[in-house]
């Protein structure tokens, strides 16, 4: 060990080798079966219950509780499934905390909510390490579907598109299919390999073709998909970075968040990833959280997250702020991010506080200076090139029902498409719909 | 503070809590154990002839679980003690000398022959034991070879077994009942008609607790086999409570002391055998499940209770609920009530619209944003809306006061009592007075 988190600059290597495997290890410990016995029993077996209504994939959630508690996680496995193919990756990326287990009696009654995010992981992770997949396709209908991109959206899609009978081709501009699970989302959240193993897992329905490193416009346009086949699904994300418009964002060190976390998710030997002594996240979404809690693992000194307005608009909810917080990470609210100061390389950022007005933020005029070897920006993404024919809607492509753009036989989903929440748990749910409408216009 | 000191049958104990005849009080290392954490007095594991009894050396014990391994019901195959005579009745006179203030009761089982009796009485009287226990109650293993439940099944055996042990020793007679039976009333008739000076009950219910679904063997399960057990522990209880209440209202056997012994977990369950007649209650399952140190816990929470209420003494306590049991036909016909949903403390979980929609009376209603509330023009008052609720007194039954309109008969509430036995579609109805 050479570098310290005290030694300047952008470095690798700044904890000694041990403390990366405990710094990266799963957040959650996966639930034994007799703590997942005892977590189940504590669901009420609701009736219309609240926590299927606040799952985006309405997902037989007391059911499949009830399922664990009576010793058959793999039959719970299939009634998760049944809703959301990628019930395993949701398991451990959910915010639950503002989903099923806000809405869950128990959190009502008493704060404290039946673990649903764990025990669905518990059933998950059963059925998967058995091997087993647990659909099969109906026979083949002759038709064939493009999906564009292989994240949640695309692989939801694709996975029931197949098993109604079509023949899919999933293209991604990536090396590797999984999208955001796999390039994205804190690698603490998906250990051992996880997106990878889910997306092999979810291929074992057939007929799923999966071609990577075919981006559309670049290898293919929505015209040549439409042509070659009978229906087309985009759920290619938001590949655009948002700019962070203060002076000096074009100095070393300032880099996307995205992009960081990415090259951590992919990197085979997390001591030898740079990150700086001091770093300054500017965002409030998951992205910013994941980034901060990411660098200080990695043995950051000092990490700060600037977010422009207060703890309760920040998107991150609560739990994951809470997190930060409990890794050492610094949340400044209210303060926005001026200059990035620095002769070449970055050295600081200077912040101006902010407060509402009418709807508008303003500065306040009050300022202060951060120092800082690294900055990442995690102000949102946008939709990198827009599709030949497809309208957009703040700057999404524009769809009503189950995922129909304006053009005929054209659907979109995830994160790419409007409305939504930028979950991967709504890119499955918009993917599962899309398919099935899909599935219904091929077939009458 | 309330006295918990106990005098039954002459047999005086500081506290009404025994441990059972069982594994617990086998040996004198357990009793002395018992008594040193606080046990009142124990009943000798059974004491039988000699040649002694063989145990199987595989399981004895199966269970049934509640949530987190909760252990609710307990069923075991084990015989009587596996140890010699001779052994039990030095350690039982070692015991009793070391510990003269607990009680010490002898549970016995012998074949049926007055001989059998006649040997084995001295030998315990010898011991200075206070009392014994005829062990009429073991539904397994022993009922084969003619004794224990096989006993305890025919009135007839416990009379002529209980006339024996009167005229053959000094020691006061307690006999134990099964609940193996149809009517519990007419064992305890024919133990009072034989002299006996009191009964305990219930001895274990004949179970299978489970059936391994791999093997397809019962559990506890024996090299493949398995074979009933008895059955206890708390889910017991309410079969247990019945059954001394019928005894302690029976006018045959009314005022015949009672040990009450079924699922007694903790002070409240042994408050209500008190309640229900009983002069002192044996512990076997809770001991088992958490050891000894449990009876301070119901010690110290019978006695809270007692001051609570005033109680100053076990006896002030004893068959105070008796006069409360009847029979269905002498229920208050027009008590009326109608459930009632604490719309605070509800937690929208559904459960009672679940059970009354679909089970019940389609009497609670249910609004979009999820708010229950009771439909009085359909609810019967079952109850089971208040049963199935998670939070306590959430639901509730209030009572219609006499006067007011029941709004699903259309009928006024009368202030009067009125059962089943007046009732105008009771066929045999005898006109009210």
């Amino acid at each position: 060990m050479t570098n310290s988190p005290f030694t300047p600059g952008i470095v690798p290597g700044r904890l000694h080798p041990e403390a990366y495997e405990a710094n990266f290890a799963d957040l959650h410990e996966p639930l034994d079966s007799h703590e997942a016995l005892v977590a189940a029993d504590r669901c009420y077996f609701c009736h219309d219950a609240p926590c299927i209504t606040a799952c985006p994939t309405e997902i037989e959630i007391p059911l499949f509780i009830r399922q664990i508690a009576t010793g058959t996680p793999e039959a719970a496995a299939r009634t998760i499934f049944q809703q959301n193919i990628l019930g395993g990756m949701c398991a451990r990326v959910c915010p639950t905390e503002t989903l099923c287990e806000e809405a869950c009696v128990r959190e009502i009654a008493e704060g404290k909510p039946v673990l649903i995010g764990q025990l669905q992981r518990y059933a998950t992770d059963t059925l998967m390490a058995a091997g087993v997949h647990p659909f099969t396709r109906a026979a083949p209908t002759g038709k064939s579907v493009a999906v564009v991109g292989a994240g949640p959206a695309g692989l939801a899609c694709a996975h029931r598109l197949a098993m109604h009978g079509h023949e899919v081709t999933i293209y991604d501009a990536r090396p590797k299919g999984g999208g955001l699970n796999e390039y994205g989302i804190a690698a603490y959240k998906t250990v051992e390999n996880f997106a990878e193993a889910e997306l092999d897992w979810l291929m074992k329905i057939g007929g799923i073709t999966l071609e990577t490193g075919k981006a559309l416009g670049v290898d293919m346009t929505l015209d040549s998909l439409k042509a070659e086949f009978d229906a087309v699904f985009l759920g290619m994300g938001l590949a655009g970075v948002n700019a962070l418009r203060a002076d000096g964002e074009d100095k070393a060190g300032v880099m996307d968040a995205v992009g960081f976390i990415s090259d951590l998710r992919q990197a085979g030997d997390l001591s030898a990833l740079p990150v700086g002594r001091n770093v300054v996240v500017i965002g409030g979404g998951m992205t910013a959280i994941d980034a901060a809690v990411q660098s200080k693992l990695l043995g950051a000194e000092t990490v700060t997250i600037l977010y422009r307005r207060g703890r309760d608009a920040m998107p991150a909810s609560r739990y994951e702020q809470d997190l930060a917080a409990s890794k050492g990470v610094r949340i400044v609210f209210n303060a926005m991010p001026v200059a990035v100061l620095g002769n070449g390389a970055v050295t600081g950022v200077r912040a101006e506080y902010t407060r509402a007005e009418g709807k508008s933020l303003i500065g306040t005029g009050e300022t202060f200076d951060l120092p800082a070897d690294q900055v990442l920006k995690a102000i949102g993404q946008t939709l990198d090139g827009t599709p030949d024919g497809l309208s957009l809607s703040d700057g999404k492509i524009a769809v009503t029902g189950a995922g129909r753009t304006g053009v005929a036989g054209v659907w979109a989903g995830g994160d790419c498409a409007s409305g939504g929440e930028d979950l991967t748990v709504t890119a499955v749910a918009e993917g599962r719909d899309a398919a099935e409408d899909i599935h219904k216009a091929l077939v009458g | 503070m309330a006295d918990l000191s106990t005098n039954f049958l002459g047999i005086k104990s500081p506290n009404p809590f025994w441990l059972a005849s069982a594994p617990p009080t086998d040996k004198e290392y357990n009793v002395v154990r018992a008594f040193k954490a606080g046990w009142g007095g124990v009943v000798w594991k059974t004491l039988g002839e000699d040649p002694h009894v063989v145990n199987v050396n595989g399981p004895r014990y199966g269970a049934i679980y509640g949530a987190d391994r909760r252990l609710l019901g307990l069923n075991n195959i084990e015989l009587i003690t596996d140890r010699p005579l001779e052994v039990n009745l030095r350690e039982i006179k070692a015991v009793k000398r070391a510990w003269p203030d607990r009680a010490m009761i002898v549970s016995l089982m012998v074949p049926c022959e007055e001989a059998a009796w006649k040997r084995i009485l001295p030998l315990v009287e010898d011991t200075g034991a206070d009392g014994i226990e005829l062990n009429f109650g073991c539904p397994h293993g022993m009922s084969e070879r003619g004794m224990g439940s096989a006993v305890g099944q025919v009135p007839e055996y416990i009379e002529m077994v209980a006339r024996w042990c009167k005229a053959n020793t000094r020691m006061p007679v307690i006999v134990k009942l099964t609940p193996n039976i149809t009517d519990i009333r007419y064992p305890a008739r024919a133990a009072k008609a034989g002299g006996a000076d009191a009964v305990s009950l219930i001895n274990t219910i004949s179970s299978i607790t489970s059936v391994n679904l791999d093997t397809m063997s019962p559990e506890p399960s024996i090299d493949g086999k398995g074979s009933h057990g008895g059955y206890c522990g708390p889910a017991v209880k309410p079969i247990a409570l019945n059954m001394v209440a019928e005894i302690a209202r029976d006018p045959e056997t009314a005022g015949l002391p009672i040990s009450g012994i079924g699922g007694v977990t903790t002070w409240r369950d042994a408050a209500e055998f008190l309640a229900l007649g009983c002069g002192t209650v044996q512990v076997c399952t809770a001991a088992m499940t958490y050891g000894f140190k449990v009876v301070e816990e119901m010690k110290s929470g019978l006695s809270q209770w007692m001051d609570e209420k005033g109680h100053r003494s076990i006896d002030e306590v004893v068959g105070r609920a008796v006069p409360n049991v009847t029979d269905w036909q002498y229920l208050n016909l027009n008590y009326v009530t109608k459930a009632r949903i604490d719309q605070d403390a509800c937690i929208k979980c559904g459960r009672c619209y679940a059970a009354c929609e679909d089970t019940s009376h389609q009497a609670i209603s249910m609004s979009e944003d999820r708010v229950f509330e009771v439909i009085d023009e359909e609810c019967v008052a079952c109850n089971l809306c208040v049963n199935v609720c998670p939070v306590e007194n959430c639901i509730t039954m209030e009572v219609l006061e006499p006067g007011t309109i029941d709004t699903r008969t259309g009928k006024v509430v009368e202030p009067d009592y009125a059962n089943w036995t007046t009732h105008p579609n009771n066929p045999g109805a005898c006109a009210a007075e």
